[in-house]
């Protein structure tokens, strides 16, 4: 009986102290990760959004355990301060990012959105840039000449965003996906 | 003695109606059977205000000499004397001439108050300090008998005279506010759809501001009595929606807060976010960034962050609540609790308990998959 009860104790002892060791190790390797900003960001304009560049965004975010950052960028009119409200901006945004996030959701990507204000799209992209760290830029390219980063926007990007940048071309096929109010 | 009841008529620019309007309210309090006197009147000339003003007795004004010229204004002394129950006394803006017994009038008429008077009086927006360098900037014209803004914030009653700026433009085309040979150039100048729309909502703001003011601070109440008595005092002050949300710098906030803008937006109300940090913690690293972006995005919904340090949740919001008058209160889902954290009382029922009755309290759901896309 004597035994029974030491051999069940020593057994008991084993897996505590193998669980302490395992998680020790764990723990060990999770602090030795290199630090990274596994974060990929998504700007758009506009009142939509291709849905191609939302899922080549979020495909990507997936596969490399990042957060997506879809960013709304908004122009403000000169004649008014660049940090007053854009109600009427941020109504456009709503949907956009709403629909953005629940599609991010249902393939378990978690997103961290947000709604930058400049003198122009492109200068609202810098200050974003200049805010956050980012390991990739997917940049949906817009067939309408009228809205969204021009030519000019993008070859700015390729040039001066501190990550990787993936310009993605309009197809046939892409349709549009959300239409802000 | 008691201090008289103060009403001040406010408009956006000359030829609104403020003074047609205080006549008007004179002549029904006279019906009343009160006593009412005209202490100083400035018809401009306008037949409209002078046919109002008819039936009303009016106290003599007295000449005073200026400079070169003599001017009349109003007579204080006699006000006084004469006493009614409510003087009706017009443009507290004015300047009075060297000599008199106050540089300015509303500084007469606060006399008048304390003489347990009623006083109805007018103003237009531009002559209040804070308003008159950015009325300025608006419509390129600047006035330079200004009142400081604390005068409005002793008025009793703030009643603006509203008039859409086509409408006012119709006036003055009508001469019902300039003679014929002055209405020109008022057109050209200081009289353009820009300028009075522009003034139209400062004025606007500026009484919606007072209102708000009064609101939390007249009618403010000593803590005593039961909490359910003080509850009851204190619901009167929530005259309109005002919501309120509870975040925690992280992005699963974001969406509450575009929720509760949505909801704030279709209220037309003003939204506030409250974060309830924990005391003695800086604020650093991946919460400082999450609190950056909280900032941002309260600022480009037109929000107001808030961020109260207190190790009680419950108590702090129910503070903020009380003090910002909210009415709505929306928070995120919380995760299912655990251990000792099951006998807590949960945050939705202890908030409902803590604020005052008549203030919602709504959960917003965790992002899930329940709709389809199209």
């Amino acid at each position: 009986m004597i035994e029974h009860f030491l051999v069940g104790l020593a057994l008991l002892l084993g897996l505590g102290g193998g669980y302490l060791l395992a998680r020790t190790q764990w723990s060990g390797k999770r602090s030795e990760r290199p630090e990274e900003v596994h974060q990929i960001l998504l700007p758009f304009t506009g009142t939509e959004i291709s849905r191609r560049a939302v899922d080549a965004a979020l495909r990507l975010a997936r596969a490399e355990g990042a957060t997506l950052m879809p960013a709304y960028l908004a122009a403000v009119p000169k004649q008014l301060p660049l940090d007053c409200a854009i109600p009427a901006e941020a109504a456009k945004a709503m949907p956009l990012l709403e629909a953005i996030e629940q599609r991010a959701t249902a393939q378990r990507v978690s997103v961290d959105a947000r709604i930058e204000r400049g003198r122009s799209y492109r200068h609202a992209l810098a200050r974003l840039l200049d805010r956050e760290r980012f390991d990739r830029v997917v940049v949906p390219a817009t067939a309408d000449a009228g809205g969204g980063l021009s030519g000019d926007d993008l070859i700015w990007v390729l040039e001066k965003a501190p990550a990787e940048v993936l310009i993605l071309r309009p197809g046939p096929e892409d349709t549009r996906f959300v239409i802000g109010s | 003695m008691q201090r008289g009841h103060y009403k001040i008529f406010l408009g956006m620019a000359a030829g609104v109606g403020k003074t047609y309007r205080m006549l008007q309210e004179g002549h029904a309090e006279a019906e009343t059977g009160r006593d009412v006197a005209i202490g100083y009147l400035e018809p401009h000339k306008r037949q409209e205000t002078s046919d109002q003003a008819r039936g009303l007795e009016v106290v003599p004004r007295r000449s005073v000499p200026f400079r070169d010229v003599v001017v009349e204004e109003m007579d204080l002394p006699s006000v006084l004397a004469r006493g009614p129950a409510l003087a009706l006394i017009d443009e507290l803006a004015h300047t009075n001439p060297p000599g008199l017994e106050h540089e300015k009038r509303y500084e007469d008429i606060a006399d008048v108050l304390a003489a347990g008077i009623d006083v109805f009086s007018t103003v237009n927006v531009q002559h209040l300090e804070s308003l008159n360098d950015s009325v300025a900037e608006l419509t390129g014209v600047r006035v330079r008998e200004t009142v400081p803004d604390s005068v409005l914030g002793t008025a009793d009653e703030v009643v603006l005279i509203d008039l859409t700026p086509e409408a006012l433009i119709a006036r003055l085309r009508a001469g019902k506010i300039y003679p014929g040979e002055n209405i020109q150039a008022a057109l050209d100048n200081f009289f353009r759809i820009e300028n009075l729309a522009a003034l139209r909502e400062v004025s606007l703001r500026q009484v919606a501001e007072d209102v708000e003011t009064k609101r939390l601070t007249l009618h403010r109440v000593e803590p005593v009595g039961t909490r359910e008595e003080r509850v009851a005092a204190d619901a009167p002050r929530a005259v309109g929606e005002r919501l309120l949300a509870l975040v925690r710098p992280r992005p699963s906030s974001q969406r509450l807060v575009r929720r509760a803008w949505r909801s704030a937006q279709r209220l037309g109300t003003d939204l506030d976010l409250l974060w309830v940090k924990p005391p003695g913690r800086p604020i650093e690293g991946e919460e400082e960034r999450q609190v950056t972006a909280l900032r941002q995005l309260a600022s480009v919904l037109g929000a107001t962050l808030l961020i109260e340090e207190h190790d009680d949740l419950v108590a702090a919001a129910a503070r903020v609540i009380r003090e910002r008058g909210s009415t709505y209160i929306m928070i995120g889902e919380s995760t299912p609790p655990r251990g000792l954290a099951r006998l807590r009382t949960p945050l939705p029922q202890a908030l409902m308990r803590a604020t005052p009755p008549g203030v919602d309290v709504r959960i917003i759901a965790h992002r899930g998959q329940k709709e389809g896309e199209s």
